[in-house]
């Protein structure tokens, strides 16, 4: 954290009367604030909305069984759009005004923050990201009736990658179906080709959740092509018990799990694997069970446990400077300084900027001001990240390029596999792109079903400009 | 075909687990047994207290104090904790309701749950904070006579031989001791217990402190197992159907119902829940308790309260 000479001194002075460090003291600062902020209604908000903001709500859960990993998510999120205020006085002029809502992960809170912010500020929320599948299942219908896009970057529904079926879900970077194949293109080459697959024992153990059920259909598919035994074994929430599950793993020996955990399913997994013997570096977890949360508590027990990455990883890149400068300089950060450029932040802060250039990309058509959600969703579905606007941006080396269209609205479906040494997360693979032969048809069915039932006419993309 | 080396595996992992929950169900059956109160915060003090032992053991650790000697402090730093937490409770929320009625008592425990779970994390922090007190190896016994042996975690059996001490002391301490004594009868009956001279107040602080340290002790073998987190907090949906069947007011009872609870779920899930989609543990916990109800509504072990009209 950049804090001039003077001042660094006054404050080692003051943490040390308090008994405090630097970065608890900055935490404990932070608490407070968390806490007024909460007893006055729970918005960070400014009081009266002004006309010229845009207003975008942010759906966190600090609290709960899935803070550990909603905190630095929620954290990478606020960060971002304070870095945009602060260093660009907004985008093209048009500050974001940001309010939180707590959903603890529950679908019904969710809703409910939902609706209540849905029509916030001046042209209403520019968009939803609730961070959970689960919230996603039971906000489609709606958001699609109020014209609002929810975007759900690298979880959500698979099938709304067919934007020309879901034309508000924008399922950013990568979908389940997406991820499954991706860590089936791992192991193959693990076991040294696809045509070694047939006969392996897979296993995925998931989230009993719309969340964690959603790979299985893909990998029933993947199963059927290549051979391999699929056996999906759930995990009742929120995954602090997996006694049975582990002991059916030790008697049957799957060559591979696939883990779709999050929160404390993902490091109980860990220490369950490792209390039945099964080689942590037979465990590849999806990019939701693949942060510092989920590895650190194990401690010498999660080192070999393999994830994917949603394309970033760890680490800082230029963004991070600017965010250290413009908003923890100031005292405005969310997180513990320390804490900057784990996973979770890093995907809270993709995430935000992806939000913000589909709002910059709508500004183009629709002019410098507030825009609805109809608007930005026309910037969503016409965004185009290239690797020179990356760099700008401050992302180059986290992301690769991401090009949005009305027939797809994942954008980008690569990965990469990283895995604990103990102290940190290393990369292990090169880039995977999930081959579209195997997820298209699928997405094509499901969606088609959706449209028939919902009685939803697709939209021509063709048309689509 | 079932194994019998698999079966054995999962009955033994089962009641290991059992013993697990009951080291949580007992908080709840020691406040219920003295004064007739469902705690309904007792997750949130297992929370509290694990939160205040691993991060007192952080700090004195980082600090340079030899373990041991951190631990026993730490430990000693988390029943302070939890006296003080006694003393509120007693002092400001079940103090003030004196002979209300049950259901009173029992909502003023989930708004206990609220605050100490807010405070705790407030306080100590909401990360996962790794806990390691015991040992988490493994031994595979009978390898001769199974195929990979059977599987015992040493973890559960240290959680076994805390839980089978706590019961021990408690026993003697609510069967041997004038306070244990005191305890039962202010269970009974608050007023008539006060009318013969025994001070409620200071009754209730010691119940609910013994509480506090049931659930420091729970602490520490399920922060060993998860880490120290506010999922911890769940254990007390775990607990629920151990009180029921081994009944709210028996302390081996608590642990019979751990066993039943945790053979019970493990053996559904692991050769009944394979044939039925999987993820049924939780809810068969529910079902077996449910089964014991219908045929001993006060628990196996549970008092037959006759109340005559």
């Amino acid at each position: 954290m950049a804090i001039g000479g003077k001042q660094a001194r006054e404050n080692k002075t003051r943490y040390r009367k308090n008994g405090l460090n630097e970065e608890e003291s900055y935490m404990v600062r932070n608490k407070l604030l968390l806490a007024a902020a909460i007893l006055s209604g729970g918005a960070f908000a400014s009081p009266a909305a002004a006309q010229s903001e845009q207003f975008i709500p942010i759906l966190s859960y600090r609290t709960g069984a899935y803070a550990v990993n909603g905190v630095p998510y929620a954290n990478g999120v606020a960060d971002y759009y304070n870095l945009v205020n602060e260093r660009d006085g907004g985008i093209n002029g048009v500050k974001l005004l940001v309010e939180e809502c707590e959903t603890g992960y529950a679908t019904d809170k969710g809703v409910e923050c939902y609706e209540r912010l849905k029509g916030k500020g001046p042209t209403g929320a520019a968009f939803f990201n609730p961070l959970s599948t689960g919230i996603t299942f039971a906000l489609t219908e709606k958001t699609t009736t109020d014209k609002i896009p929810i975007i759900t970057m690298g979880y959500g529904r698979a099938d709304s990658k067919n934007g020309a079926v879901f034309a508000y879900n924008f399922p950013l970077l990568g979908t389940y179906w997406s991820a499954a194949d991706i860590a089936i293109q791992h192991v193959a080459k693990e076991v040294g080709g696809f045509d070694k697959l047939k006969g392996k024992k897979i296993s995925l153990l998931y989230h009993d959740s719309p969340y964690g059920k959603e790979p299985i259909p893909m990998l029933q598919v993947l199963a059927k092509k290549y051979g391999f035994e699929f056996t999906p074994i759930p995990v009742t929430h929120p995954g602090v018990e997996q006694k049975s599950q582990w002991l059916s793993i030790r008697q049957n020996r799957p060559d591979y799990v696939l883990v779709w955990g999050w929160g404390v399913m993902n490091g109980t997994a860990v220490k369950e694997a490792a209390a039945v013997a099964y080689p942590r570096d037979k465990m590849i977890g999806v990019w939701w069970s693949g942060a510092e949360p989920d590895v650190q508590p194990a401690g010498d027990q999660a080192v070999g446990y393999k994830a994917l990455m949603l394309q970033h990883g760890a680490g800082k890149f230029p963004v991070h400077a600017d965010i250290e400068k413009y908003v923890y300089a100031k005292g405005m950060g969310a997180s513990e300084p320390g804490k900057i450029g784990e996973v979770l932040y890093n995907r809270g802060m993709v995430n935000a900027m992806l939000g913000v250039e589909a709002i910059r990309k709508a500004q183009e058509k629709f002019g410098k001001k507030p825009l609805t959600g109809e608007q930005v969703r026309w910037g969503l579905e016409n965004l185009n990240l290239s690797e020179a606007r990356l760099k700008e941006l401050g992302f180059e080396g986290m992301l690769k390029p991401i090009k949005i269209s009305c027939s797809d609205h994942e954008g980008a479906r690569d990965g990469r596999v990283q895995q604990w040494d103990g102290k940190g997360w290393k990369i292990i693979s090169d880039w995977y792109t999930a081959n579209q032969t195997e997820t298209e048809p699928l997405v094509d069915e499901v969606s088609a079903k959706y449209a028939a039932d919902k009685k939803i006419q697709p939209r021509d993309c063709s048309k689509e400009s | 075909m079932i194994a019998l080396g698999q079966f054995l595996e999962v009955l033994i992992g089962g009641l290991m687990s059992g013993v697990l929950y009951s080291l949580v169900a007992l908080g709840f059956v020691l406040i219920f047994k003295a004064s007739g109160v469902f705690n309904f915060a007792q997750g949130a003090m297992v929370l509290l207290a694990g939160l205040a032992l691993v991060r007192s053991l952080d700090l004195l650790v980082a600090n340079g104090f030899p373990i041991w000697i951190a631990i026993v402090l730490g430990i000693g730093f988390a029943a302070v904790i939890m006296a003080i937490t006694a003393w509120l409770i007693e002092r400001f929320v079940i103090g003030p309701l004196v002979n209300q009625n049950a259901l009173t008592l029992f909502m003023s425990t989930i708004g206990v749950t609220f605050v100490l779970e807010g405070a705790a994390q407030m306080i100590f922090g909401s990360d996962v904070y790794p806990l390691r007190l015991f040992p988490t190896d493994i031994w595979l016994l009978f390898e001769s006579h199974f195929p990979g042996g059977i599987l015992v975690n040493q973890l559960d059996v240290w959680g076994g031989l805390i839980a089978g001490i706590l019961v021990a002391g408690l026993a003697i301490f609510f069967q041997q001791t004038k306070t244990g004594r005191a305890l039962r009868a202010v269970a009974d009956d608050h007023m008539a217990a006060q009318s013969v001279g025994i001070p409620i107040g200071w009754i209730w602080f010691v119940v609910w402190l013994v509480a506090g340290l049931v659930a420091l002790v729970a602490a520490t073998v399920w922060g060993t197992k998860l880490g120290v987190q506010f999922s911890i907090t769940f254990l007390a949906l775990k607990a629920l159907p151990v009180l029921i069947i081994g009944g709210l007011t028996s302390v081996p009872g608590a642990i019979v119902g751990g066993l039943i609870v945790g053979a019970g779920e493990k053996l559904a899930e692991v050769f009944l829940g394979s044939h039925i989609g999987g993820g049924i543990e939780y809810w068969f916990a529910y079902v077996l308790a449910l089964a014991v109800l219908l045929v001993r509504p006060q628990g196996l072990f549970g008092e037959r309260i006759i109340e005559r009209i």
